[in-house]
């Protein structure tokens, strides 16, 4: 059998000597779609955070390997060279650099480490042209600066235009549907959607179920106390939507995680 | 005052009076003797700052007193025309007056450019054959009663340029000054001093440029005396890019008529000890003056920057930004006076300084000082100091950018917002990549460490 593209084994994490993650396991392979839910708290966000290789994290136990390699020794950026991406739940504000210059600089640095050639400007403005479109994105938001006055929904479009731009195996969206209107939640899905492939696996993370009815996952997780309590198909997310967090509280303290995939 | 007279006797200073008792500064302008004799009377009666004072607290010039500098003879200021192109001049295509180790260089200058009316000259050529313009503008607007650095220039003054446009004249092409010190036997000195006039509804844009060919130790004390007649607009840049060990002490006096627009950039990226002065005195009503600055230190530099705004008249607006960005264990200074006078009713004055530290081993003393005396005004001022965001840095490295590529976009991020508001093209854009360049190399030292 193949190896999967990540597989988490037995994940312990500490932030301030608090334990946030408290043994997650977790194997995803190429071509699926998994869905991470739980409520605030729970741990999602660090999860989505210590895979992208954010500072500031503690490994007490465990190993992340990604494509068979140890995934918690690389740097922020040879994880995203090597295919990883996060859509960030709070995308970053950069006053005084344009989101073209940017986007120019990471589409080289991934493409140099892929041992592609740089594009020259005007393949790369041909490139987000085209790409601009899955999210229904303004070209003229692209000449200012990186998400600056960017309303909530145009700073998460942003995040999947670098996505569909950076093109990664593994793509991390944390709450990437948070504080969205329906319609921006549509557009922000058809982008995730057109960007399902055999060869990319998606991690959603989310505390509702609703980017789950236009983004379809094949598997569901649910996060609490740092654990994987429950994981399931679809289905799953629509009972979590029904009863709520509150009844996953018992099955929380009943024991530990049933039903992997 | 001990330190004081310790400093009068350096030997700069002594060798700059043997100099001026034997007759040396007269060059054919007799009339400015008794000038001369007046300034470095009061130079003498004063000496060099000394950190007691309150206007120098934060920079220390004694390195200055024990330093033997002395002036460059006229024929060692001349640069062959094959090393022309190691001066870093070829970007600059309008007009452009070069002075060479304070002295006025013909055979580089050109002006061709500007509209029929202007004058253009060098300012020795004004002072010894137009003299009743010399006598109305000249030492009238920088202080030196005051102040030490203007009362030694004023004194030891050998060179600079004059420009008048006349009234209703606009120039569409800026005006380039520059001032290259070469480097010589011994540490020269050079004291560039300019007249800048606009007349009645004149327009017009002037950068000054203050640099070296080589990484020589040398003084450059210069003045520029800028007089704004009624609705005239001027904006000035002033690139300071000294040798790295130079000593660079200047003043920029600006005097603001009714109705003016004064747009000061002052981008200071060299030298080893450096203080940019720049005085706008609000005198007219309605006058308006924006004042950006940019210094950037690395390194064991000293960058000092002192600015005065006096509005002295009623409905008068200044804007004032000033950013610092420190690397290496280099030492930054923001002292900025806004002085509202009794008169100045509904003065509009903001004033800010943002800084940005690299190092822990940088550091910034920043000083922000309001004195209003009247009611009737409304003036905000505030700083702040910082690092790199964290969470910007880790924004960009998530996206595959190393971890110097994105240090140095985050820092000339910062740098960014004073060199969008330069409205010269050519200039924008070579001050865009020296600093790109220049953040390049801070971040793989930073790296490196």
């Amino acid at each position: 059998m193949k190896n999967p593209l990540l597989e988490i084994k037995n994940l312990n994490v500490k932030v301030d000597e608090v334990a946030i993650l408290n043994g997650i396991s977790l194997a995803v392979n190429a071509g699926e779609v998994h869905a991470v839910m739980g409520p605030n708290g729970s741990g999602k966000s660090t999860l989505a955070h210590v895979l992208a290789g954010r500072e500031g994290y503690e490994i007490t136990a465990g190993e992340v390997l990604y494509e068979g390699e140890n995934l918690l020794g690389m740097s922020p950026e040879e994880r995203a060279r090597a295919g990883i991406f996060l859509a960030f739940q709070y995308p970053v504000e950069i006053p005084g650099v344009t989101t073209t210059y940017f986007l120019k600089a990471a589409v080289n640095a991934v493409r140099k480490h892929r041992g592609l050639e740089e594009l020259d400007a005007m393949e790369f403005l041909s490139l987000v042209k085209e790409r601009a479109k899955l999210v229904d994105m303004d070209q003229a938001l692209l000449n200012r600066p990186i998400n600056e006055g960017f309303s909530g929904g145009e700073k998460k479009r942003n995040e999947i235009l670098q996505m569909a731009m950076l093109e990664p195996r593994l793509a991390i969206l944390d709450e990437t549907d948070s504080g969205l209107d329906i319609d921006a939640l549509k557009i922000v899905a058809q982008g995730i959607n057109a960007l399902r492939s055999p060869e990319r696996a998606i991690i959603l993370i989310t505390h509702y179920q609703r980017l789950l009815n236009y983004v379809v996952p094949d598997y569901v997780h649910v996060l609490f106390g740092g654990r994987i309590v429950k994981s399931g198909t679809k289905e799953l997310a629509f009972e979590l939507e029904q009863k709520g967090y509150a009844g996953i509280e018992r099955i929380a303290q009943a024991g530990p995680a049933a039903g992997l995939p | 005052m001990e330190a004081t007279e310790r400093l009068q006797e350096g030997e700069f200073v002594a060798a700059e009076l043997r100099r001026f008792r034997a007759g040396a500064a007269d060059n054919g302008q007799g009339w400015t003797r008794g000038l001369r004799e007046a300034a470095l009377e009061r130079f003498l009666e004063r000496g060099l700052p000394t950190t007691k004072e309150e206007d120098w607290k934060y920079t220390n010039v004694s390195p200055l007193a024990r330093t033997p500098f002395r002036p460059a003879r006229r024929e060692e200021s001349r640069v062959a025309a094959e090393r022309l192109a190691s001066l870093g001049l070829a970007w600059i295509a309008e007009n452009r007056l070069v002075c060479i180790n304070g002295h006025f260089a013909p055979e580089l200058s050109f002006s061709e450019q500007v509209p029929g009316g202007v004058k253009v000259a060098s300012l020795r050529t004004i002072l010894s054959r137009e003299r009743e313009l010399g006598e109305r503008f000249l030492a009238q607007y920088a202080d030196y009663q005051t102040h030490p650095f203007v009362a030694l220039n004023t004194a030891f003054m050998q060179d600079g340029v004059f420009i008048l446009i006349p009234k209703g004249t606009v120039l569409t092409k800026p005006i380039h000054l520059v001032f290259l010190t070469t480097r010589a036997e011994h540490p020269l000195v050079s004291y560039p001093r300019n007249l800048i006039v606009l007349e009645e509804h004149s327009q017009a844009a002037i950068v000054e440029t203050y640099g070296s060919p080589e990484q020589g130790v040398y003084l450059t004390n210069a003045v520029t005396e800028v007089v704004l007649g009624d609705d005239a607009v001027l904006d000035h840049t002033k690139l300071e890019r000294e040798s790295r060990n130079a000593y660079h002490f200047a003043t920029l006096q600006v005097h603001q008529g009714r109705g003016t627009n004064f747009f000061s950039h002052l981008i200071s990226t060299g030298g080893s000890l450096v203080r940019n002065e720049v005085n706008t005195v609000l005198a007219g009503e309605g006058a308006e003056c924006t004042l950006h600055g940019l210094f950037i230190g690395d390194g064991t530099q000293h960058v000092d920057n002192r600015t005065r705004i006096d509005h002295v008249e009623p409905h008068c607006s200044s804007r004032e930004l000033y950013k610092g960005i420190l690397d290496g264990a280099s030492q930054g200074v923001f002292n900025g006076k806004i002085y509202v006078h009794p008169r100045a009713v509904k003065t509009d004055a903001r004033q800010t300084n943002k800084n940005l530290l690299l190092s822990k081993d940088a550091t910034i003393n920043t000083k922000p000082q309001l004195e209003i005396y009247n009611n009737d005004v409304k003036c905000t001022h505030g700083s702040t100091i910082g690092q790199l965001d964290a969470q910007a840095l880790f924004y960009l490295r998530a996206r595959g950018l190393g971890e110097e590529q994105a240090r140095s976009l985050l820092t000339y991020a910062f740098a960014s917002e004073i060199v969008a508001d330069v409205k010269i093209e050519r200039v924008r854009l070579q001050l865009e990549n020296w600093l790109l360049a220049r953040f390049r190399e801070q971040g793989s030292a930073e790296a490196r460490a």
